[in-house]
C-alpha cells in the first residue's frame, strides 16, 4: 500500500504528463505482479465493487471524527471529494501499513458480504491505523475511481516503457474482459499473442484551421471538399477476421461501439478506414450531446443502442487489401473508398460515405458552408486532390474551414479562481440567462461556464468586480451580484435533460464584454432554445 | 435598546462611545489597526493606532500616515472606553484589540493563530464577554501539523530539487508567510533569493527578527545562480515572465489551502505545504473556549458554518459581514505584487 500511495501522490502532485509517466513507469518496474495487475485494473476503472455504501461511510466517518453529520456534509461540499473529506476529518497518525495493495483489495472484496458491524469495525481500525495520505487512498479504493488525470493511454505508455511491450499492442491487450482477481501479469501484459499486432492503427493526419477566406488556397480544381463532421474521429481496422476501432486520442474504443461488429465479414480483411463516429438519430446526424451519452460508457445497454445508434462517416481509406496506401494521392484513395462503399451499400451497414461536395468556385463552397448548421457539421474540410495521408497536424494539404460560433448575451453569476498563471484571479465564470416563471417572475438560470476570451486587463477588472461584489461563497466558488453582461460564443447546441437550463452548449467561451448592456438586456433561455437547429 | 459596545456598519467595526473604528475598510477619522495585511490596514484614515512593531510595516505600505504605536497591554482610554492590544500570533506586529467599557469586555482578534511560530509574539488568551473571531479555516477538515515538521518537509524538498539541478520557487504571501518560511529555511542547503516585494518587506522586519541572508532577484541576477537555490516569491509571481528565467524550476506553495488537493491542482503548483498563519479548527474552538466569552461573533471565513456549529455547542454565536478577505495567500494588493502586470 505504501508504494501504491506514493504512486497516487506522485500522480496527483504534478500536472506534467512526463512526470506522471515517469512515476508510473518506476512503479511498474518495481511493484510485485499482483499489485501491478490491480493497479492496471484500478487505473482502467476495473476496481472491485464498492463494499460499503456512501451513507454508511459518511456516518461511520463522522462518528470517528466526533462531528455532526451536517458539518461533515458542509465540509464535503467544500472539499469536493468524499474520500478526501473523510481522510481530512479523521484524527491523524503517522502510521503506515505494511499490507500490500493486493491484500487491501482482497479484504475489500470479502468485506462486501460481511455484516455492517464488521464493516464498521474494519473501516474504523484502518482509518485510525493509516496516515493521512494512505487513509485517503484506502478510502478512495472503497468509494470510487481515482481522478488523477491518468488516462488509459498514459498508463499504457508507462507500462510499455516498463516492460518493453509495444504501446499499441498493450492497448489492445488491456482492452475487453479480463478479471484482475484471476489473471496473471504475465498473461495480461507479457505473453505474445499472434492477434495482438493486427490491432495497430496508423497515426492520424490532422488539418489546420483556415484563417481568412479559402480563395488563398488558389485554383478550386486542385481541391476536394466535404463537411467537417462533429463527432469522434476514428480509425476502423478490419484485419484477420477482427474489428478494431480507435479514437483520435489513440484509444481503443471497439467495445463502446458494438454496432460496428456488423462490418466484419462484409468489409474485406486488410482494410483501414478513416472516418467520424456520429450519432444517427432517426435517419439524421444527431448532436454531439447525443454522442456524449455513448462516449463515457464502457458497456452499452440495449436500450442506449436503440436510443442513440452510431455510424461511421467514412473520409478516407488508409489500408486496402492488406497494403498501406497512405502515399497514394487522396483522390485515388477516395476512388477505392467509394468503390468499396458502392459494393457494401446494400447491406445497410452503420457506415456511410462522407460525401464530396461538387463546387466550381469558392463561392459555391461558401454556399455549402452555409448549410453546415442544418446538416450538423462544423463547417467544411478542403483536401488537396494529390495529397498523401500524412502524420500529425501538417500545414498545406488539408484545411478546415469552421463556422462562426453561435452567440448570446448572458449575465455573470458565479466565479471561481483560474489555474496556472491565472490562479490568483477569478477567471472561471458561470453565465446565466433569463427565464420567466409561471407566475410571471423572472430569474437568471445558469446555462454555461467559460474561462477564456478576455484580455488580461479585462480579467483583472472582472476579478476586481467579483471580489467586491461577492454575495456568497461555496468553497472555491463565489456567487456575485448580477451586473456584468458578456457575449458568449459556442460551437454546438442541443436540448439536454442534464442541464438546468434544458440546453447544452459546446465549447462555450467569452466573445466580448458587453459594457453597453444592462442585465435586463441579456438574452433569455427561450432565445437560446431558438438557436437549436430544428 | 442599549447600543452594543461594538457595532458593524458599512465602514468597519465601530465603537460609537469612543468614535473609533477597528480595522475599517473605508476611510474614517480614528482607526485602531490589528495588523499590517492590506484588508485590515487600509489607506485613507486620519489617525492610526497600532502595535509599535506594526508601525514600520504599515508605513512601508501606506506611506506617510499619522500613526501612534502602542505596547502590548498598554491601555489607552477614549471617552471612558479603555483599549489595549494583545498578541494575536498571526504575523509580526499582529494584535487582538481589547475594548472595555463599564466592566464589559469585547475582544476583536483580527487574524490569529495559536501555534508559536517563533517570529511573532505568541497568541495570548484574553478573557472577555464578547469575542469577535475570524474563521478563515473554520472547518473540521483543517488540522495543522507542527511548524517544525512542515519546515522539515520544505527543506527536504529544496534539497531534493537541488540534487536534481532545479531551482525551488516557494510561494508565500509577502508579509508574514514569506518571513516565517525564511526564518526556518536551512541556508546550508543553498542560496536564498527573494522577489523584490518579499525582499522589501523582509528588510523592514530585519530590525525585529534575525533572518538568514537573502539576495534580491534583479535583472542582473545570473541565470546560472538559480539551479539549487530557493526563491521566495508572492503567489502572484506564479506563471509570470519573472519566473521564467529560473527554469528549470519546481514550484511550491505554503498555505492552509494546500490542505485541499483541488486547491493545489487548480493553481497548478507542484508541491503544496500545509502551513497557515490562521487557527485550524481545533485552534479556533480551544481559543474561543479559553476566552470564557458568552457571545461569539464570527467575521470572515467559513463563518456561517462555524457559528452554526458553535450554537449547536451552546454558544450565543452569530455572523457579521465584513470586508476582510480571509483568503490566506491570496490577498495580493498591487503594493504586494510588483509583478502585477504579469498576473
Amino acid at each position: 500500500m505504501k508504494n501504491f500511495s506514493q504512486l497516487i501522490k506522485a500522480l496527483d502532485s504534478s500536472n506534467k504528463t512526463s512526470v506522471k509517466v515517469d512515476a508510473l513507469t518506476e512503479y511498474f518496474r518495481n511493484a510485485n505482479d499482483a499489485d501491478r495487475v490491480w493497479t492496471i485494473a484500478i487505473l482502467s476503472h476495473r476496481r472491485p465493487p464498492r463494499p460499503v455504501n456512501t451513507t454508511l461511510l459518511r456516518m461511520w466517518a463522522t462518528e470517528l471524527a466526533n462531528i455532526p453529520l451536517w458539518l461533515f456534509e458542509e465540509s464535503y461540499h467544500i472539499v469536493g471529494d468524499l474520500a478526501e473529506t473523510i481522510a481530512l476529518v479523521i484524527p491523524t497518525t503517522k502510521n503506515q501499513s505494511d499490507k500490500s495493495l493486493t491484500e487491501f483489495v482482497e479484504e475489500m472484496i470479502s468485506l462486501k458480504k460481511k455484516p455492517d458491524d464488521e464493516k464498521r469495525e474494519y473501516l474504523h481500525s484502518n482509518w485510525l491505523a493509516l496516515n493521512y495520505y494512505e487513509r485517503f487512498v484506502f478510502t478512495k479504493l472503497i468509494t470510487g475511481s481515482f481522478r488523477i488525470g491518468v488516462s488509459q493511454k498514459l498508463m499504457t505508455r508507462a507500462l510499455s516503457k516498463a516492460t518493453g511491450v509495444d504501446e499499441d499492442i498493450l492497448a489492445y491487450k488491456l482492452m475487453g474482459d479480463w478479471d484482475p482477481k484471476t489473471i496473471s501479469f504475465q498473461s495480461l501484459v507479457i505473453d505474445e499473442r499472434s492477434e495482438d499486432a493486427y490491432s495497430k492503427p496508423f497515426p492520424f493526419y490532422l488539418a489546420y484551421g483556415l484563417e481568412g477566406e479559402p480563395e488563398a488556397l488558389g485554383d478550386v480544381s486542385h481541391w476536394s471538399a466535404e463537411h467537417k463532421w462533429d463527432g469522434i474521429r476514428s480509425q476502423t481496422i478490419i484485419r484477420n477476421g477482427h474489428l478494431y476501432v480507435w479514437s483520435r486520442g489513440e484509444e481503443l474504443v471497439t467495445d463502446k461501439y458494438p454496432e460496428f461488429e456488423k462490418l466484419l465479414g462484409i468489409i474485406p480483411d486488410g482494410t483501414v478506414i478513416d472516418g467520424e463516429i456520429l450519432p444517427w438519430i432517426e435517419g439524421n446526424v444527431g448532436s454531439f450531446n447525443d454522442l456524449q451519452t455513448r462516449i463515457g460508457r464502457k458497456t452499452v445497454s440495449a436500450a442506449l443502442l436503440k436510443k442513440t445508434p452510431v455510424i461511421i462517416k467514412a473520409y478516407d481509406v488508409l489500408e486496402w487489401q492488406g497494403e498501406d496506401i497512405r502515399q497514394k494521392p487522396y483522390i485515388e484513395r477516395r476512388q477505392i473508398l467509394e468503390q468499396l462503399y458502392k459494393s457494401i451499400k446494400e447491406f445497410e451497414l452503420p457506415i456511410q460515405l462522407s460525401e464530396r461536395i461538387t463546387f466550381d468556385s469558392w463561392d459555391d463552397a461558401m454556399h455549402e458552408k452555409a448549410k453546415s448548421r442544418e446538416l450538423r457539421s462544423e463547417g467544411l474540410m478542403f483536401k488537396r486532390l494529390d495529397s498523401p495521408y500524412l502524420v500529425g497536424r501538417k500545414k498545406g494539404d488539408w484545411w478546415k474551414w469552421k463556422l462562426e460560433p453561435f452567440s448570446i448575451d448572458a449575465v455573470l453569476t458565479y466565479a471561481m479562481r483560474g489555474s496556472g498563471r491565472r490562479a490568483t484571479l477569478f477567471t472561471d465564470y458561470t453565465f446565466a440567462l433569463w427565464q420567466t416563471n409561471d407566475d410571471g417572475t423572472k430569474e437568471l438560470v445558469t446555462f454555461a461556464k467559460a474561462y477564456s476570451g478576455l484580455t488580461d486587463a479585462e480579467f483583472r477588472m472582472v476579478d476586481d468586480y467579483i471580489k467586491k461584489n461577492t454575495l456568497d461563497r461555496f468553497g472555491p466558488v463565489r456567487s456575485v451580484t448580477p451586473k456584468l453582461v458578456f457575449e458568449i460564443g459556442f460551437e454546438g447546441i442541443a436540448f439536454s435533460g442534464r442541464h438546468k437550463s434544458g440546453v447544452a452548449t459546446r465549447f462555450p467561451r467569452i466573445l466580448r464584454w458587453r459594457h453597453d448592456k444592462k442585465i435586463d438586456e441579456a438574452n433569455s433561455i427561450d432565445d437560446l432554445k431558438d438557436l437549436i437547429p430544428k | 435598546m442599549k447600543q452594543p459596545l461594538l457595532a458593524f456598519n458599512d465602514k468597519g467595526i465601530y465603537c460609537a462611545q469612543a468614535d473609533v473604528y477597528l480595522d475599517p475598510w473605508r476611510p474614517v477619522n480614528n482607526a485602531i489597526i490589528s495588523h499590517g495585511h492590506s484588508d485590515h490596514s487600509r489607506w485613507g484614515h486620519n489617525n492610526y493606532i497600532t502595535h509599535h512593531t506594526n508601525v514600520p510595516i504599515i508605513t512601508h505600505r501606506l506611506g506617510a500616515i499619522n500613526v501612534t504605536g502602542k505596547n502590548w497591554g498598554e491601555t489607552f482610554t477614549i471617552n471612558g472606553v479603555t483599549f489595549s492590544l494583545h498578541p494575536a500570533g498571526h504575523i509580526i506586529g499582529s494584535a487582538q484589540i481589547r475594548v472595555e467599557y463599564k466592566g464589559e469586555v469585547w475582544v476583536f482578534t483580527g487574524d490569529y493563530k495559536t501555534e508559536d511560530d517563533g517570529i511573532s509574539v505568541p497568541y495570548e488568551v484574553v478573557k472577555c464577554n464578547t469575542f469577535i473571531t475570524e474563521n478563515t479555516f473554520g472547518l473540521p477538515a483543517f488540522k495543522w501539523l507542527p511548524q517544525a515538521e512542515v519546515m522539515d518537509d520544505v527543506n527536504n524538498w529544496w534539497a531534493q530539487n537541488r540534487a536534481e539541478g532545479k531551482a525551488s520557487v516557494l510561494f508565500g504571501y509577502t508579509l508574514g508567510k514569506a518571513q516565517r518560511l525564511l526564518k526556518y529555511l536551512d541556508p546550508n542547503i543553498g542560496k536564498i533569493y527573494t522577489h523584490g516585494a518579499v525582499e522589501n518587506m523582509t528588510q523592514v522586519l530585519r530590525q525585529f527578527v534575525d533572518f538568514p541572508e537573502t539576495e534580491r532577484v534583479t535583472s542582473e541576477t545570473k541565470k546560472e545562480n538559480f539551479p539549487g537555490s530557493i526563491i521566495l516569491a508572492p503567489p502572484s509571481a506564479h506563471g509570470s515572465t519573472w519566473i521564467r528565467k529560473m527554469a528549470p524550476y519546481v514550484t511550491g506553495s505554503a498555505s492552509g489551502w494546500m490542505a485541499f488537493r483541488g486547491a493545489r491542482r487548480r493553481r497548478a503548483i507542484d508541491k503544496g505545504f500545509v502551513m497557515s498563519d490562521h487557527c485550524d479548527w481545533q485552534g479556533l474552538l480551544e481559543s474561543i473556549n479559553a476566552t470564557g466569552a458568552e457571545k461569539i461573533i464570527c467575521t470572515h471565513g467559513y463563518s456561517d458554518i462555524f457559528s452554526a456549529y458553535l450554537r449547536e455547542q451552546g454558544y450565543d454565536a452569530r455572523t457579521e459581514k465584513t470586508q476582510y478577505e480571509g483568503d490566506e495567500g491570496e490577498v495580493e494588493t498591487k503594493a504586494d505584487a510588483e509583478t502585477d502586470e504579469q498576473v
